[in-house]
């Protein structure tokens, strides 16, 4: 009995280490903030339902709503807590590889978390060219995040995707770990799953 | 009671400490010692393994083990920017070598993408058309055995009659010349 539960708890140290694979392109700059607490927020919204609308700047200078792509796109939103944090950053760049993934889908995808533009400009530049649109829920702060109940209590956003069809209903939802990166097959799935 | 509780606590706490040391307690290889001990998933396809000289039997391999003078390691990620752009770069070298007749099954490349599944190490093989074996470290088991160094990070090891494997070439960010790059190899390797 003894042993199982050393066994079981040397089991639980080895997962919660935290690990990532930091990019050369961001250098020494990324902060760390360490482990933290999985999920920390709660869900407004289900599967099902209808997403609720915005409109967001985006780093290109246009604003953009997700209303927009009523009858026309799917389309995936990608939460992520913080720029310059280390999951994040590797995030991000592997999506932008996949774009005829999403095109094949009839999906786009837009980035959010709560920087704003000036900070998210710099970050994403080093992810090199972007083909989707990153948009900042900086002010009033977190509102949409909070809209879809993934604004952690610190102000930042949880990790999280959201699948959006054509007519506006939500039809996958992943708050993940925020310390780990969702593996891309999941969402790949899913957005075949659309046609 | 209270001791026996006290006593696994302490064992515990050592454990996890044990663990997170660690985790973060190595460095990456040095240039005149040998590759730490790893084991690396076998590639799914025959052609890598073919290319490898891998035996059929088992599900891993060691480094040692690819019938190579000179084994090329590419640390990556498919979600690193650099990497993606060094991409076709590496494709070139691969190029280089199998084109080159006192080259070709001397010199060996692998690519190790820290943290992919092994879905996302096939979606960069596919986007980049890398001909020669991606393997998945999904947990990062292989990036903490190597320092958890940034990518793209490449170590070059040669392997040695005896199955002794040095390593001849550390070093973070891209290569700059495939040209200079395989010189300096097959000097190290004393490859005519």
């Amino acid at each position: 009995m003894k042993k199982n539960t050393i066994g079981i708890i040397f089991v639980f140290c080895l997962l919660v280490t935290n690990a990532f694979a930091a990019s050369d392109a961001f250098k020494n700059n990324i902060y760390n903030p360490g482990e933290l607490k999985p999920v920390d927020s709660v869900l407004k919204v289900k599967v099902g339902e209808r997403a609720p609308d915005f409109t967001l700047p985006a780093v290109s200078g246009r604003n953009v709503s997700l209303q927009d792509f009523r009858g026309k796109k799917n389309v995936v939103i990608s939460f992520v807590p913080a720029a310059w944090t280390p999951v994040c950053s590797d995030q991000w760049p592997g999506y932008n590889i996949i774009q005829d993934v999403f095109a094949g889908n009839d999906a786009v995808l837009l980035g959010i978390t709560v920087d704003n533009i000036p900070t998210l400009f710099s970050w994403t530049n080093q992810m090199g060219k972007l083909w989707f649109d990153v948009l900042s829920d900086f002010w009033p702060h977190g509102a949409v995040a909070a809209k879809f109940g993934v604004l952690r209590s610190d102000g930042v956003a949880e990790r999280a995707l959201f699948v959006i069809d054509k007519k506006g209903y939500i039809r996958y939802i992943d708050v993940h770990n925020i310390n780990q990166r969702p593996p891309l097959e999941d969402l790949v799935r899913e957005l075949e799953k659309l046609k | 009671m209270a001791q026996k509780i006290s006593g696994l606590i302490s064992v515990i706490l050592f454990l996890c400490l044990a663990v997170a040391a660690g985790a973060t307690g190595n460095t990456p290889p040095k240039v005149g010692s040998p590759l730490p001990e790893m084991e690396l998933l076998k590639p799914n396809n025959f052609a890598d393994s073919k290319y490898l000289g891998l035996s059929y039997f088992g599900k891993t391999f060691k480094v040692s083990q690819v019938k190579a003078k000179v084994v090329v390691i590419q640390i990556y990620s498919m979600y690193c920017p650099y990497c993606q752009a060094e991409a076709p770069n590496v494709n070139r070298l691969y190029g280089l070598i199998e084109n080159n007749p006192s080259l070709k099954n001397k010199i060996k490349i692998i690519g190790i993408g820290v943290g992919n599944t092994p879905f996302e190490v096939g979606t960069y093989k596919k986007k980049y058309t890398v001909p020669f074996p991606l393997i998945s470290d999904e947990n990062f088991k292989i990036h903490k055995i190597l320092g958890e160094v940034r990518t793209p990070y490449f170590i070059a090891a040669k392997i040695t009659a005896d199955g002794r494997t040095e390593v001849i070439y550390s070093r973070l960010g891209a290569l700059e010349n495939n040209d200079l790059f395989l010189a300096q190899l097959a000097k190290s390797a004393s490859m005519k």
